[in-house]
């Protein structure tokens, strides 16, 4: 019962961004723009429900991992001008090695203290950041030579193709026997470590996969907008909306983490000539959601009758 | 290393803090051989298991798995030792189906593994016929009954093929039918050659399964043998049964209110999901009397007193004084003069005694606060020195005085005590026993007592109820107990 709905939901997503490869026939630059910015954020989403939906570790600082990766992206670009491909790489990798070196100290403590240290960790990012100006831009922000593309179209299309190839490979790794066992130890390690498995290593491995696509989709940001600043990148609200998406779109379902991207992102749009009570009405929204449906929109539209 | 014994323990010490759980354990269990490990509530038996299975890391001693020194290894790596452990709580992953779950257990602990075995589900398969799954295997966990889904751990410990196989409390929450289909399955688990090993209450749970039984009182072995030889050896019997104890009870006649008791429980059922915690328990308490409640963990008598306490949802009614209490809340029931000490003792652990006491005394005017602290301290004479040290700084008998002490703060009519001997040395239990002794002789207080330490429950006890398996299955006086409900108990 539960495999057929997945199927569904697979055939679905893959029709929807089918459909979405064509927006750009069709509609203005300006929404693609914010489409782009969406499936940046769905990145961000899908990366983080990897660790909270599935290795049951609550990641306060996602974008510890975003923002390492986006400002070494852009310092890289920015001091030696490489290809952009490398400054990219060069992000994902000194994301994870930020993630392994958060994280080896952070999965050793119990409870709520993963989550604080990793909060700890974008505090000192942030103001590593502010303090190093020269290297960093400081408050104004990093302002980087070079740009993926100037067009919009381009723009979109590549974040969209990123965001279903990230996803499709988060997707397929939840749902494989490495996913089967990440639960597990989420759930229960005392008794994932009775029935062999080594709960520190899959976690951490989560923790770097998770690491790999923030740290990208944060250096691919980068060369979208052509700057990184902390506002945008590493301030706590901003995980605190990635965070919401997740859980907005609905937890352990991967996919379902760009539906919470793409919804508060175009309703903050849609809800802008409210002034400042844009941002209230958003967050009240999904505030509602999460309390009436628990397992988020995706959970929603797939609930079974057996899905407890 | 000794030949034959796939699980060999020596030494084996575990301290938490000041208190000893584990002192200086040993036992052998050979292959094809069921050893039964039993013990009161406290007695340390499921830290022993913890202790092999790696979950809690020993102090001292040596564990040897298939001969391999294990101790204090990371519980993954005795896994895969061929060691395996069958916990009494269940938590299957939910999202996933009966199949799924078995599957689980037969992965290999590798990170590169995306696609699994492809002869994985036939595996999982045959290990779910065997332990009779095979008509549930695409269903949810969620929507199993109890029994299928303690069926579904059994099936996770058989896949990994352990060598050496821990159960602790096999038998916890299941009917009698279903208590015979699970015998079935670790008796084949030890015709396959493996040792195992069963963690209970008593012997009587385990008598027909094991073939030999090794006893633990307060963290030390104290008998092993054959079921029958433990349950005839003289110390088994006194820390069971109590041996032979004074008892002072006071005829049921003698209580004025013999018509309307003070407290009345009447036919009350719970159901925690699909197990039954409680069964039609009936039982009363008449002002001023002193009621025990003796039972085994698990049987019922926690639940019991939540529900008096309204802390949980039943059917059937119980009534004060006549007036039923059901649709109370739980603080309003409290306020009228039905106070629990729970089993957790639930100090404010920061604060001081003397602010635990206060807190307690809320509701009272200041001369009267400080008058009932005056009489507490003179009852336990230990709280006085130490009014201004914080509540979590204090040994385990303090705080239990201390529990106890804030409960009196709220000049109960009905005090109810949940094993407040749990975890504490002989020499405590006597100063609380002597406590208890004094609040029945000088004051009005009525006392429902829960306990499974007999020694401490009978001596002040006017009646006894037992409550097995969320039954009642005696009452009477405490002198009758052990010729009459003893055995029983063992």
């Amino acid at each position: 019962m539960g495999g057929l709905s997945t199927r569904r939901v697979l055939l679905i997503a893959f029709g929807v961004i089918v459909l979405a490869a064509f927006l750009p026939l069709g509609v203005s630059g300006y929404i693609l723009g914010l489409l782009t910015i969406a499936y940046y954020f769905g990145v961000f989403a899908m990366a983080w429900d990897l660790l909270f939906g599935f290795a049951g570790e609550v990641n306060f600082g996602p974008t510890f991992l975003i923002g390492t990766g986006a400002y070494t992206a852009g310092i890289l670009d920015n001091l030696y001008q490489p290809p952009i491909w490398l400054c990219l790489i060069a992000g994902a990798l000194a994301a994870v090695a930020g993630g392994v070196v958060l994280a080896l100290p952070a999965l050793r403590v119990r409870g709520p203290y993963f989550g604080l240290t990793t909060l700890v960790a974008v505090l000192m990012l942030q103001n590593f950041i502010v303090v190093d100006a020269s290297l960093t831009g400081g408050e104004i922000g990093l302002t980087v030579p070079d740009v993926m593309t100037i067009s919009d179209a381009k723009n979109y299309e590549i974040a969209l193709w990123f965001m279903a190839v990230s996803g499709a490979i988060l997707f397929a790794l939840s749902r494989s026997p490495v996913g089967l066992i990440l639960q597990a130890s989420g759930q229960d390690t005392m008794q994932a470590g009775a029935l062999g498995f080594n709960v520190v290593k899959h976690k951490l491995a989560a923790f770097i996969i998770s690491a790999f696509f923030s740290g990208l989709a944060g250096a691919m940001l980068v060369f979208y907008f052509g700057s990184a600043s902390v506002g945008t990148l590493v301030d706590i609200t901003v995980g605190v909306q990635i965070i919401i998406a997740a859980v907005l779109g609905g937890r352990r379902t991967i996919l379902g983490a760009v539906l919470g991207s793409v919804f508060l992102i175009v309703m903050s749009e849609l809800l802008r000539p409210l002034g400042d009570l844009s941002n209230f009405v958003v967050f009240a929204m999904a505030l509602i959601v999460v309390l009436v449906f628990p397992n988020g929109l995706l959970g929603m539209l797939t609930r079974t009758k057996d899905n407890v | 290393m000794v030949t034959g014994a796939q699980l060999e323990v020596s030494g084996l010490t575990k301290r938490f803090g000041g208190l000893v759980a584990v002192k200086d354990m040993a036992l052998r269990v050979g292959a094809g051989e069921i050893l039964g490990l039993i013990g009161p509530n406290g007695s340390g038996k499921s830290t022993v298991m913890k202790l092999i299975m790696g979950i809690e890391r020993p102090d001292a001693g040596s564990v040897r798995v298939n001969g391999v020194e294990v101790a204090g290894w990371p519980s993954h790596k005795i896994a895969r030792m061929g060691a395996g452990i069958i916990f009494q709580h269940s938590r299957p992953l939910h999202r996933q189906t009966v199949l799924e779950n078995i599957m689980l257990a037969l992965l290999p602990d590798q990170l590169m593994r995306l696609f699994a075995d492809p002869n994985t589900e036939a595996r999982a398969r045959v290990i779910a016929a065997r332990v009779g799954l095979d008509a549930v295997l695409d269903r949810r966990p969620a929507t199993l009954p109890f029994a299928d889904l303690r069926k579904i751990e059994i099936a996770k410990a058989i896949a990994r093929d352990p060598k050496v196989l821990l159960i602790d409390e096999p038998f916890a929450g299941l009917t009698s039918t279903e208590t015979a289909a699970f015998s079935e399955l670790i008796c084949e688990l030890r015709d396959d050659g493996r040792a195992v090993l069963l963690v209970d209450h008593n012997v009587k749970s385990v008598a027909r399964l094991v073939d030999r039984v090794l006893a633990m009182y307060v963290g030390e072995r104290i008998a092993e043998g054959t079921a029958d030889e433990v349950m005839r050896n003289e110390t088994v019997r006194r820390v069971y049964l109590g041996g032979s104890i004074e008892t002072a009870a006071r005829p049921e006649a003698t209580f004025r209110d013999s018509d309307t008791p003070f407290l009345a429980v009447d036919n009350v059922s719970v159901f925690y999901g699909k197990a039954q915690a409680l069964e039609n328990v009936s039982i009363h308490i008449h002002a001023r009397e002193f009621v025990s409640v003796v039972g085994l963990n698990g049987a019922g008598k926690t639940t019991l007193f939540n529900a008096i306490s309204g802390l949980l949802p039943y059917t059937g009614d119980i009534r004060r004084q006549g007036a039923s209490l059901r649709g109370r809340t739980p603080a309003a029931i409290a306020r009228h003069g039905i106070v629990q000490c729970p089993e957790g003792r639930e100090l404010f652990t920061d604060m001081t005694v003397r602010e635990n006491l206060d807190l307690g005394g809320q509701h009272l005017s200041d001369a009267e606060r400080a008058e009932q602290i005056e009489w507490l301290f003179d009852l336990f004479p230990i709280l006085r020195d130490r009014h201004k040290q914080a509540a979590g700084t204090l040994s385990g008998g303090e705080q239990q005085m201390l529990t106890i002490a804030r409960a009196l703060m709220m000049k109960p009519k009905l005090l109810i005590l949940d094993e407040p001997t749990l975890g504490l040395a002989p020499v405590i239990l006597e100063q609380i026993s002597k406590t208890l002794e004094k609040l029945r002789k000088t004051t009005a207080i009525t006392v429902l007592l829960g306990e499974q330490n007999v020694t401490f429950a009978l001596p002040h006890a006017d009646r006894v109820y037992v409550l097995e398996h969320a039954r009642i299955v005696w009452e009477g006086e405490p002198a009758r107990f052990a010729a009459e409900a003893g055995t029983g108990y063992l």
